[in-house]
């Protein structure tokens, strides 16, 4: 158990920056993801905490100790690979143990802990069996074991579930967490798949291009989304994003000449302003013929719990969730009602949220008795 | 392949067993030869049929040109060259492959430019070398105006032998063509686990290396049985004579009792161990020569 | 291509590489530099005052008629080998690449005389290809002297040529059918589904693929050709650099100028141009090799 202090970090490859100042902080015990696209510097920070990668300014604190100069072996933390990174040579048993080996335990009580760390992931009938003989997820359930066996402060996983099928993704996401609240060490997971990210973490931080973008609760994040990166980033389907003009006289934005209608006050407050309204596809809803938006469906995506209509509006790509037994197809016009309260807003120029109420306007107070009188009244 | 024709299939067959009767063909003579008398192996037309004489033959050879020490010279140098190639070979490629720093780069290109200039033109400058081992560092002390007084001899001793043949770059690069196809995860997961990096190389490397080792040590050991040149200028006491020396010795006198037979009989036993060695692990052969050279 | 090299120490790979940089210096790179220094300087071997005379080595060397011969020679040596050499194995590997049944077994012994050395080998051709013995002696029963590498350097030329291509067929056999067998098999497939037929398929689809490999041992085997081991082993074995210097290839003769005729300077001089051709080669290979990096 340790926490995680990570303060302006930044890396660079000979002339180019990868991580551009980076402030994070993990709590002991807790489950973090770092959540972003390939080439955000995601995995570079975990090697940074590892040891695997210098730190070219800033500093990395484990347990309230500085590890920028100490050997990874020195640091208490354990990976595990996107490959596996297992010893081809050695037998299950042998990789598992490799650590302890090294460290000079006595034979008869490193076979007693390798014998119990198998247990934990159900190895122990593979021992004698090389990493040739196994198949993928028993593979990485050794990856975990020669993990787990050294009783780290810390665990690091980069990408470790890239490599398996979906089902079997399904079932060892459920065993990470299993472990995760069973030895309770401070867990670093690093991916680029959103759904695992979700239901993974306790805390995720999601990163684009050396930056953070957001960090906090997996559903704050969902809800709240601080940039239209995370906004398009976290969800499936992706949020239907479209820039437009704040229309304060009708409280209204306009999509593709039809109008849509806002919060008014929210409408006051950015009147004028260029933004980028977001809205999920699971937030639209069918409404009835000549009300909201009409929209003529390019195909339907089936996913069984629901469908998934796929249309252009504004020359965009626009996709909004229905129930399975919806009856839509592809050619149909659909007409759909946006609920206000849903809409997110982002500056058209940095592409951040806006956040209700802006800072520096009395709309606060204002807000509290507008919202009870007419918000309903808008919504219908 | 795809569909068959049996006109194209003959035709394969036919040059295939062309290939093989050219190729093999000089083989089935020495083999006759070896094993006729000595009217039989000069007779005009030459006959294919292999005969009973060869034990005695063979014999004759042996004592002809004294091939036991040879034997035992050409089997410890060959020995010599392969451990030491395989092993050193591994040490510089781990340097050259697994460490951050600048100086593998030197290391690779004045390995690699090895490649390019064989004994054969460096020829008489090695053999001063090997005539004194300080000699250039005599010769670099001596453009100071200093001199020193000692002398390390390695003509007609194993050391002499060898240790030339093992400074070329064969082996460096069949290692770190191999080494560079590990996953970098491998040494990172090391590493986590706590192995430094000469742990690294003991544990992981060597094990990891065996069928490398396997098919270098094939091509090596071919590479120091078939030394010619070397030998021929380093050894001048017969106790050092290897067996490529010998081959000379068996010829028949220019004027003497034309007793091919007997030559034939000695040239056999001295091609056979590296045709045994390629012959048994060829596949090993065949991978140390494709992968060496790329 | 580079790896991600993990550890950090200056001094364990320098203590690593250093027993095998200890004999590449000793035995490679002052060797190197010595050639370099004589072939400017006359000395008298292995000490005594060297005087600095210039080119003067190399235009004794290049006024020498004996020399422009060791040139022909090799250049007809390191030309007409290596074409042989290549076409036999390019023939050889198509036709066992087709994989029909009982392939595997020529090739099996396709690749031995490759482990023969050459002089061994120029042993066994000393009596297969003698005048008076063997097999060519037949042809001399029909007219005396029709085949003599004893008495005509033409002859002896062809004879140590010939020894040369029989080991190194099974060389270039290797490596053109490890090309092939990398060729996917889904371009036969595809060249087969247009219509064409075994031949056609190896003239347009095979051979054209295999020009990086081709071209690699073009330039490997004439190097090979100019200043390989077998080179000088063969002609020292079988013919001595005669009759009449019509085997005197260049290697042979720097290493008889300088150990028979004790001539260093002139020998270094000539292992100078030597160096300078091998070069050339390596240089072209190496542009070349960096092309097919980028091709692929």
């Amino acid at each position: 158990m340790a926490d995680i202090q990570i303060r302006a970090v930044r890396k660079s490859y000979g002339k180019t920056p990868t991580l551009h100042g980076i402030d994070l902080s993990f709590d002991s015990g807790e489950f973090v993801v770092i959540l972003g696209p390939s080439g955000c510097g995601k995995s570079t920070l975990l090697r940074m905490i590892a040891g695997l990668e210098d730190i070219t300014a800033g500093e990395i604190a484990i347990d309230g100790r500085v590890v920028n100069k100490l050997e990874p072996r020195e640091r208490g933390c354990a990976m595990v690979f996107q490959n596996y990174a297992l010893y081809p040579h050695m037998t299950v048993a042998g990789n598992i143990g490799y650590a302890l080996k090294v460290a000079g335990v006595a034979k008869a009580e490193r076979e007693r802990r390798i014998a119990e760390t198998a247990k934990i992931v159900g190895l122990q009938d593979y021992l004698e069996r090389r990493p040739a003989a196994l198949s993928g997820g028993q593979r990485q359930r050794v990856a975990m074991a020669r993990a787990i066996i050294r009783e780290p402060k810390v665990f690091l996983f980069d990408e470790p579930l890239s490599n398996l099928d979906a089902k079997l993704r399904v079932t060892m996401r459920a065993e990470i967490r299993k472990l995760h609240q069973r030895l309770s060490a401070t867990s670093v997971f690093v991916t680029h798949d959103q759904v695992e990210a979700m239901t993974l973490a306790d805390r995720l931080v999601v990163m684009n291009r050396g930056h953070v973008e957001q960090v906090g609760r997996p559903l704050d994040i969902y809800h709240r989304p601080a940039s239209t990166f995370v906004a398009s980033f976290i969800g499936a389907p992706a949020m239907n994003l479209f820039t437009t003009r704040i229309e304060v006289e009708t409280a209204t934005v306009r999509l593709d000449g039809a109008a849509i209608a806002i919060d008014p006050l929210v409408a006051h407050a950015l009147r004028g302003r260029e933004v980028i309204v977001g809205i999920r596809p699971e937030q639209c809803r069918l409404t009835t013929e000549g009300k909201g938006l009409p929209a003529r469906i390019d195909f339907v995506e089936e996913l069984g719990v629901g469908r998934v209509i796929h249309c252009e509006i504004a020359g965009e790509a626009f996709a909004a969730a229905v129930a399975e037994d919806a009856d839509v197809s592809a050619g149909d016009t659909v007409w759909l009602s946006l609920p206000p309260e849903q809409l997110h807003f982002f500056d058209a120029e940095t592409g951040r949220r806006i956040e209700f109420p802006l800072p520096g306007t009395d709309i606060a107070a204002a807000r509290g008795s507008a919202s009870t009188t007419q918000h309903t009244g808008v919504l219908s | 392949m795809i569909q068959r024709t049996p006109y194209a299939d003959a035709f394969t067959y036919a040059i295939m067993v062309i290939g093989f009767l050219l190729l093999l063909g000089p083989f089935l003579v020495v083999l006759a030869g070896a094993s006729q008398t000595m009217p039989q192996v000069n007779a005009v037309p030459f006959s294919f049929l292999p005969q009973g004489e060869f034990m005695k033959n063979a014999s004759a050879a042996w004592a002809r040109a004294d091939l036991g020490t040879a034997m035992t010279n050409s089997l410890i140098m060959a020995a010599l060259v392969t451990a030491g190639k395989v092993a050193l070979s591994a040490c510089t490629a781990f340097a050259i492959v697994f460490f951050r720093t600048p100086l593998k780069h030197v290391f690779f290109w004045s390995v690699f430019i090895t490649l390019m200039l064989p004994l054969e033109v460096r020829v008489v400058p090695t053999y001063a070398v090997a005539a004194d081992l300080f000699q250039p560092i005599k010769s670099i002390l001596g453009f100071f105006g200093l001199e020193i007084g000692i002398e390390w001899n390695l003509l007609n001793s194993y050391a002499g032998l060898t240790l030339p043949l093992i400074a070329t770059a064969t082996g460096t690069f069949l290692y770190r063509q191999f080494f560079m196809t590990l996953p970098d995860e491998l040494a990172e997961a090391a590493r986590m686990d706590g192995s430094g990096s000469v742990r690294f190389f003991f544990d992981m490397l060597l094990p990891l290396s065996r069928t490398n080792m396997l098919a270098l040590t094939t091509i090596m050991f071919v590479y120091g049985w078939n030394q010619y040149l070397w030998p021929l200028l380093m050894v001048t006491d017969p106790s050092y004579k290897t067996l490529m020396m010998s081959l000379l010795a068996l010829l028949p006198s220019d004027n003497g009792i034309p007793d091919w037979n007997v030559t034939l009989a000695g040239s056999l036993i001295i091609m056979a161990p590296p045709v045994i060695v390629v012959a048994v692990l060829q596949r090993w052969f065949v991978r140390g020569l494709v992968s060496s050279e790329k | 291509m580079e790896k991600r090299a993990v550890f950090k120490s200056w001094w364990l790979p320098v203590l690593f590489a250093l027993p095998q940089l200890v004999l590449i210096l000793l035995f490679f790179y002052w060797p190197v530099a010595a050639v370099v220094n004589w072939a400017f300087t006359l000395e008298p071997p292995f000490g005594g005052a060297a005087e600095f005379v210039g080119f003067a080595n190399f235009k004794e060397a290049l006024s020498d008629p004996f020399y422009w011969n060791s040139v022909v020679v090799s250049l007809i040596f390191a030309t007409v080998g290596p074409f042989f050499c290549i076409f036999i194995g390019l023939t050889l590997a198509l036709a066992v690449d087709r994989q029909l049944p009982g392939s595997g077994f020529f090739r099996f012994f396709y690749i031995l005389p490759f482990a023969i050395a050459g002089p061994a080998a120029g042993m066994a051709f000393r009596f297969i290809l003698s005048p008076e013995r063997g097999l060519a002696a037949s042809i001399n029963a029909l007219s005396p002297d029709l085949w003599n590498p004893a008495k005509y350097g033409s002859h002896a030329l062809a004879l140590v040529i010939i020894i040369f291509i029989w080991k190194w067929s099974g060389y270039t056999f290797i490596f053109l059918l490890a090309g092939l067998q990398s060729v996917p098999r889904a371009l036969g497939e595809a060249a087969a589904m247009d219509g064409a037929g075994p031949f056609r398929r190896a003239i347009d689809v095979q051979v054209p693929l295999l020009a990086p490999t081709l071209f690699f041992l073009l330039v490997t085997m004439m190097t090979e050709g100019f200043v390989g081991a077998d080179t000088f082993g063969i002609v020292h074995s079988v013919t001595g650099g005669g009759p009449n210097h019509g085997t005197e290839v260049m290697v042979y003769r720097i290493v008889d100028e300088a150990f028979q005729g004790l001539n260093y300077s002139g020998a270094s001089a000539q292992s100078i141009i030597l160096i300078g051709l091998i070069m050339v080669f390596t240089f072209i290979q190496f542009r070349f090799i960096e092309k097919r990096v980028h091709y692929k």
